[in-house]
C-alpha cells in the first residue's frame, strides 16, 4: 500500500511539523486520525466497488505539493469573470487554499451571521467550528475525505443563527494556479433553526495546469432550515478535481444541493444527504459535461433515516468524445422511515460513440410503506426532434445545439434565483461541444 | 393562368426496405385545397413526410417541383423557408425548449432567409397572443416546453397555432384531425380556414372524411397502395364516405394499376 498513499502522508507529517503548536489540540487530534486512515486506507483503486469504475491512477502517479499561496499578482479582475450579476451577501476567495483577502468582499450581515475563514474561526477558537469539524463526515468518507481533513487548514465557514434569512447568496470562490499544486480546503455550513440562505461554491482555474483539489463541505441544517447550495467545478480541462458534501437535514429541513461539473480531466463527486428528522426533505440535482478523454464520476447517497422524508434527484449528463461518466445513486430507506417518498431520475446524453457512461441506482429499502422510484436512460439526440425542428426553418447545427442545451436545461431551468439561473445556464451552454452535422 | 404551386410526377419512394409510393402524379395550383385520402397503409403520411424532407425515405424515381423549383433537391430547412409547412401527424415533444423559444427561432430563420430583419419580442408576442386567441388555445402553452405533456388537442391546435405564425405557401397537414373529439375539431378547422388566400395552397392528408365537412377541399384524391386511383371533387369524398374504400380499391382491376390522377381539376 506505499506506494499508492506515498507523497500525501509524507507532505502531511512536513506540514504537521511545520505547524508546530499553533493549532488547537482537537484540530491536530482530528488531522492526525485521519491522516492514519488515510493510510490504512491507501488511495482507492478499480477493485474498490466504490471506485470500480474511476480510476485515479493519474493522481497517484503525481507528486502535488502544497503551495504557500499564489494570490500575488492575482487582481480583482481576474476574479469578476466568475461572478453572476447580482447580488451577493459576501464573496470569499481562497487561492489554492489560502484565504486571499484582497480578493475578497466578506460583507456586513450581522444578525449574528458568520461567514468567515475557517482558519480565522479556528484562531479564535470559535466553539462552533470545534462542534461542527467532521460533524457531517462522522466516521465515513472515502480516502480522499480522510486526506482532505488531515491537510485541514482553511476553508470557509458559514453560519446562520435561528430565524435568520439571508437574501442574496453567498459566494465561495476557490481558486488554483500553478502547476501540480493541491489544496484540499473545507467548508462547514452551519444552518440554525428556521433559517435559509444560499451559498455558491466555485471551483476555477486560473491557467491551464494540472491541479489536484479535494474539496469536503459539511452541512447541517437545522429544524426547518432551507439551505440552496450550489457547487459548480469550471477547473482547468487537466485538473483533478475530488468533491465531498456530507449533508444532515434535521426535522421539516429543507436541503437543496446543485452539481453543475464543466471542467476537469478527472472529476470525482460524492455527495451524502442524511434526512435525519421527520419530514426533512432533500434535492440533489446534477448536471455535467465532459469531453474529450474527460471523466466525471457523480456518487450520491440518500439516507431516509426518519418517517414522512422526501427526497428527489435528478443527475442529467452530456458526454461527448472518448470521455467517461459514472453515476451512482444510493438511497437508502431505514426500518423507521415509513412514507418515505423518493424519486431518482438519471440521464445521459451520447453525442459520440465512443463515449460511455456507467449508471447504477442503487436502492436499499428496510422500511414497508413507502414510494422509492427511480429511474435510468441514455440515449442519443432524437432524429425525430432534428427533423421536427428542421421542418421548421432551422439548420441542422441550430437544431443539435438547441437539444443538447435543452437537454439539461429543464434541471438548471429549476433554479429559484433568476441571476444564479442565468449564470450557470451561461456557463453550461459554453461548455457545451458544438455540434458536427 | 399561373404555374401551378407544386407538381409531383412519377413519384416513386422507399422506406422501411419497401416501396411505398409507387408512381404519384399530382398538380397544385396557389390558393387551393386538395385533400389526400386513403386507408391507413395507402402512403398519404409517407406523400406528407417526403415533400416536407424527412430522412427516412429514399425516392427512387420522379420529380416533384415546388414554385418552379427542383424540392427534392432542397433540405428539410429550405423547403420550410421556402414557405413549406407540414403540420406532423405526431408532434414531437421537445423537454426542455420553451415553446415561445422555439416558435420565435424558427419565425426569425424562416425571416432571415427571406432578407426580414428579426423580429422582437415585443412583435412576436402581439402576434403569437393574436394567433392563440383564434385558435381558443391557453396562453400558458406558450412558456410550457415545445408539446411536453399537451394532450393530443393541444398539439394539433400547436401545430396550426405555428403554421399561423409562418404563414406558409404550401401547408400539409398529415392527418390533423384524428384524436380530435369533434369540437377540437371544428376549432381547428376554423384556424385553418382562417389561414385560406389566394397565395396559401393547403394540402390535407386524411384517413376520415368528416374533416372535409368542415375544410371545404376543390380537388379529392384517392390513394390506396402507393397509387392515386381516383381524384375528383369534393362530393368524392362523400361517396367514399358512404361506400368505403374498398368500392374504389374493388374498381382497380378495372382501371389498372396506371389509375394515378390526370391533372386533377383545377
Amino acid at each position: 500500500m506505499e506506494t499508492l498513499t506515498n507523497g500525501f502522508v509524507a507532505e502531511a507529517e512536513r506540514l504537521a511539523d511545520e505547524r508546530g503548536a499553533g493549532d488547537p489540540a482537537w484540530l491536530v487530534r482530528a488531522r492526525r486520525a485521519a491522516l492514519d486512515r488515510f493510510a490504512a486506507l491507501g488511495l482507492p483503486t478499480t477493485r474498490d466497488e466504490e471506485w470500480r469504475f474511476t480510476s485515479v491512477a493519474p493522481i497517484a502517479e503525481t507528486r502535488f505539493a502544497l503551495p504557500r499561496d499564489g494570490a500575488a499578482g492575482i487582481g480583482p479582475e481576474d476574479v469578476g469573470a466568475f461572478q453572476w450579476a447580482g447580488e451577493r451577501t459576501a464573496t470569499l476567495v481562497f487561492v489554492n487554499g489560502h484565504y486571499a483577502a484582497h480578493l475578497s468582499t466578506p460583507g456586513r450581515e450581522g444578525r449574528g451571521v458568520v461567514i468567515d475563514t475557517l482558519a480565522a474561526s479556528v484562531a479564535r477558537g470559535a466553539v462552533d467550528v470545534e462542534r461542527q469539524f467532521g460533524r457531517g463526515v462522522g466516521s465515513g468518507g472515502h480516502a480522499f475525505t480522510a486526506l482532505n481533513t488531515a491537510f485541514a487548514a482553511d476553508g470557509a465557514m458559514v453560519a446562520v443563527p435561528d430565524g435568520v434569512v439571508v437574501d442574496a447568496p453567498i459566494h465561495l470562490l476557490f481558486l488554483s494556479t500553478g502547476r501540480e499544486t493541491m489544496a484540499h480546503p473545507r467548508v462547514l455550513i452551519d444552518m440554525g433553526a428556521n433559517s435559509q440562505a444560499t451559498v455558491v461554491e466555485t471551483y476555477r482555474a486560473l491557467g491551464a495546469e494540472r491541479s489536484l483539489t479535494n474539496a469536503v463541505t459539511e452541512i447541517a441544517a437545522g429544524e426547518g432550515a432551507v439551505l440552496q447550495h450550489y457547487r459548480v467545478q469550471a477547473e482547468a480541462d487537466t485538473a483533478f478535481h475530488v468533491g465531498g458534501i456530507y449533508a444532515r437535514a434535521a426535522r421539516s429541513a429543507s436541503l437543496a444541493c446543485w452539481s453543475i461539473g464543466l471542467g476537469g480531466a478527472l472529476t470525482r463527486n460524492d455527495v451524502v444527504a442524511v434526512l435525519d428528522g421527520e419530514g426533512a426533505s432533500c434535492t440533489l440535482n446534477g448536471v455535467y459535461v465532459v469531453d474529450g478523454t474527460r471523466v466525471a464520476d457523480n456518487h450520491t447517497a440518500i439516507d431516509h433515516a426518519q418517517p414522512h422524508c422526501s427526497s428527489r434527484e435528478v443527475y442529467k449528463g452530456v458526454l461527448d468524445g472518448r470521455s467517461r461518466a459514472v453515476f451512482n445513486g444510493k438511497i437508502i430507506v431505514r426500518p423507521d422511515a415509513q412514507k418515505t417518498d423518493a424519486k431518482q431520475t438519471n440521464r445521459a446524453l451520447l453525442l459520440s460513440e465512443d463515449a460511455r457512461i456507467n449508471t447504477k441506482p442503487q436502492l436499499e429499502i428496510f422500511a414497508n410503506d413507502v414510494k422509492c422510484t427511480h429511474g435510468a436512460a441514455v440515449g442519443q439526440v432524437d432524429d425525430e426532434a432534428i427533423f421536427y425542428l428542421r421542418a421548421r426553418g432551422l439548420d441542422e447545427r441550430q437544431a443539435r445545439r438547441l437539444l443538447i442545451r435543452a437537454f439539461a436545461g429543464d434541471v438548471l431551468g429549476q433554479i429559484p434565483l433568476e441571476p444564479l439561473r442565468a449564470h450557470f445556464e451561461r456557463a453550461f451552454a459554453s461548455r457545451l461541444p458544438e455540434p458536427q452535422p | 393562368m399561373a404555374d401551378p404551386i407544386l407538381v409531383v410526377e412519377n413519384l416513386h419512394v422507399r422506406g422501411g426496405g419497401r416501396e411505398i409510393l409507387r408512381g404519384i402524379n399530382l398538380s397544385m395550383d396557389a390558393g387551393s385545397i386538395h385533400a389526400v385520402m386513403g386507408p391507413n397503409g395507402s402512403g398519404k403520411s409517407t406523400l406528407a413526410r417526403v415533400l416536407s424532407g424527412h430522412p427516412e425515405y429514399e425516392v427512387t424515381a420522379g420529380t416533384v417541383r415546388y414554385k418552379g423549383q427542383d424540392l427534392l433537391a432542397m433540405d428539410p430547412e429550405t423547403r420550410a423557408r421556402e414557405g413549406i409547412f407540414m403540420a406532423f401527424q405526431y408532434p414531437v415533444e421537445i423537454p426542455g425548449v420553451n415553446n415561445t423559444y422555439f416558435l420565435k427561432a424558427a419565425l426569425n430563420a424562416v425571416r432571415a432567409y427571406r432578407g426580414q430583419g428579426e423580429l422582437d419580442a415585443m412583435d412576436f408576442m402581439t402576434v403569437a397572443r393574436e394567433r392563440m386567441r383564434q385558435l381558443d388555445m391557453d396562453e400558458a402553452l406558450l412558456t410550457r416546453s415545445v408539446n411536453e405533456g399537451f394532450s393530443g388537442g393541444e398539439k394539433k391546435r400547436n401545430e396550426i397555432f405555428q403554421m399561423a405564425v409562418l404563414e406558409p405557401a404550401l401547408a400539409i397537414l398529415d392527418e390533423t384531425d384524428s384524436g380530435l373529439d369533434i369540437d377540437a375539431l371544428k376549432i381547428v378547422a376554423s384556424g385553418v380556414n382562417a389561414m385560406r388566400s389566394p397565395d396559401r395552397a393547403m394540402l390535407l392528408v386524411t384517413h376520415y372524411q368528416r374533416l372535409l365537412n368542415y375544410i371545404v377541399p376543390d380537388v379529392v384524391h384517392v390513394l390506396s397502395d402507393g397509387l392515386i386511383l381516383r381524384s375528383g371533387g369534393k362530393e368524392l369524398a362523400l361517396e367514399l364516405e358512404e361506400r368505403g374504400y374498398g368500392w374504389i380499391e374493388g374498381s382497380r382491376a378495372s382501371q389498372g394499376a396506371s389509375g394515378s390522377s390526370e391533372a386533377a381539376a383545377r
